[in-house]
């Protein structure tokens, strides 16, 4: 299970996926300059990121309280999500995503 | 200009530094703390209140917000000083040898020994990501509103959808001279009172609503002059305006601390394992801030860390007087100063 993830400037890097890590756990780990200051708890809005098309539609929706913290992310699109809200498994192998602007 | 002595000057008042207080007072060091948030808990009460924490010892669960009272209450026996809503913004080494840690508020905290227990840094606004807008902080564009006088007849623009946005939009209609109010979405994480108002204004024409988000600004010398919105359907297009207020919440910065002349890497600082001291005698650091090898960013070992800078500490504070080690538990010394004695 792979997830690609594209730095600010676009380069990719492929991330081993682990089942049950969140997408930020992943990032962090990998090294990429996510700052995910709340740690996980949904709280903060640093770990925003943008979903690939076709793959956003395949997440589960966000959740209230994701919307809503999301509002404190800065550039929101469309395909705007906090990492730390998506959890890792089988259907997400390949799933593409890019950091958001700080 | 306020001015302090005291034995320790603490800046940041997080779990942390909260309970420095208490292994220092246990020394009978007496402690100040400043802080830029207006109240202490630091990441716990300003990210997480209301989140449960499971890995503090002898607490199998504790939200932020609670395991911050509880320190506070901890440490109440021993006095400390707050200095809230005030960020350390200078440190200079007095001839005494003692140290001057001055505040952006003009506090100033003359102390035998300072402690950097500033976790990620200063809570700063959120600055969006829009080319060159440096160039207009502090002119035109303002993360806080300081004096509302400011914008009476001008034409401001508020960026967010939070509580801060929805009340300075309701705050500032009365007095400027046109208000837009632009939100990527059409909903709001704020009171709903305050969004049924601010609905109300817009759709009397009072305010404009914008489902968009900031591009691009137009102006110069620091003076805007109208900004380039961006919809989700890719249409731009323009507002003319005199000021933009983004409001899009904290996050953490170094701050001045990176001006303080302590030793960092990767904006951590160094220390050594066995006093918590930087590289800069008589400049200590504790919980997450500070790296050091093997160091883990918990809250348990911050606390860990606090005891140990404690013990140092007091040799520098008090380089005539010998430590005698005690345990709460059985010394009558102690439960005095805590204030528990039978």
């Amino acid at each position: 299970m792979k997830i690609i993830a594209k730095d600010r400037e676009g380069k990719p890097t492929a991330i081993e996926g682990r089942a049950g890590w969140t997408i930020m756990e992943l990032l962090r780990d990998a090294g990429l300059p996510i700052t995910a200051e709340c740690g996980g708890a949904c709280a903060c809005a640093t770990c925003h990121i943008y979903v690939e098309d076709g793959w956003f539609e395949k997440l589960p929706p966000r959740s209230a309280a994701e919307t809503d913290m999301l509002d404190m992310a800065l550039a929101v699109q469309p395909n705007s999500r906090l990492s730390c809200q998506l959890t890792c498994s089988e259907e997400l192998d390949g799933i593409t995503v890019t950091l958001a602007p700080e | 200009m306020p001015s302090f002595e005291t034995d320790v000057a603490i800046v940041g008042a997080g779990p942390t530094g909260l309970f420095a207080v208490f292994e220092l007072g246990l020394l009978d060091l007496k402690a100040h703390l400043v802080d830029i948030l207006d109240r202490p808990g630091g990441q716990c009460t300003e990210l997480y209140p209301e989140k449960p924490i499971y890995d503090i010892p002898g607490l199998p669960v504790v939200t932020g917000q609670q395991l911050v009272d509880r320190l506070m209450e901890q440490i109440k026996p021993f006095g400390a000083t707050f200095h809230c809503g005030e960020m350390a913004s200078g440190l200079k080494r007095q001839p005494d040898g003692r140290w001057k840690l001055s505040t952006d508020a003009g506090t100033e905290i003359v102390a035998h020994v300072v402690v950097i227990a500033a976790g990620g840094g200063s809570f700063m606004p959120k600055r969006p990501p829009i080319h060159g807008i440096e160039a207009y902080e502090g002119k035109s564009v303002h993360y806080a509103v300081r004096k509302m006088e400011m914008f009476r007849d001008r034409r401001v623009l508020i960026a967010g959808g939070g509580d801060s946005a929805l009340d300075w939009t309701l705050n500032l209609a009365p007095i400027a001279k046109t208000l837009t109010l632009v939100h990527h979405r059409d909903g709001f994480r704020a009171n709903q009172h305050s969004v049924g108002r601010m609905r109300e204004l817009a759709a009397a024409g009072t305010i404009q609503f914008h489902v968009a988000s900031v591009k691009a600004l137009h102006g110069a010398g620091g003076q805007l002059t109208g900004v380039t919105l961006l919809g989700h359907d890719k249409r731009e297009w323009r507002i003319e305006t005199d000021a933009l207020l983004p409001f899009f919440g904290l996050t953490m910065k170094l701050g001045p601390i990176a001006h303080f002349g302590i030793n960092l890497h990767e904006n951590l600082i160094p220390v050594d394992t066995a006093r918590f001291e930087t590289e800069t005698p008589g400049i200590f650091g504790i919980g997450d801030i500070i790296t050091y090898p093997g160091k883990l960013k918990l809250i348990l070992s911050g606390f860990h860390e606090a005891a140990l800078m404690a013990q140092a500490a007091f040799h520098v504070c008090r380089p005539n007087e010998k430590l005698r080690f005690q345990y709460t538990t059985s010394s009558s010394s102690l439960q005095k100063k805590l204030g528990v004695a039978s």
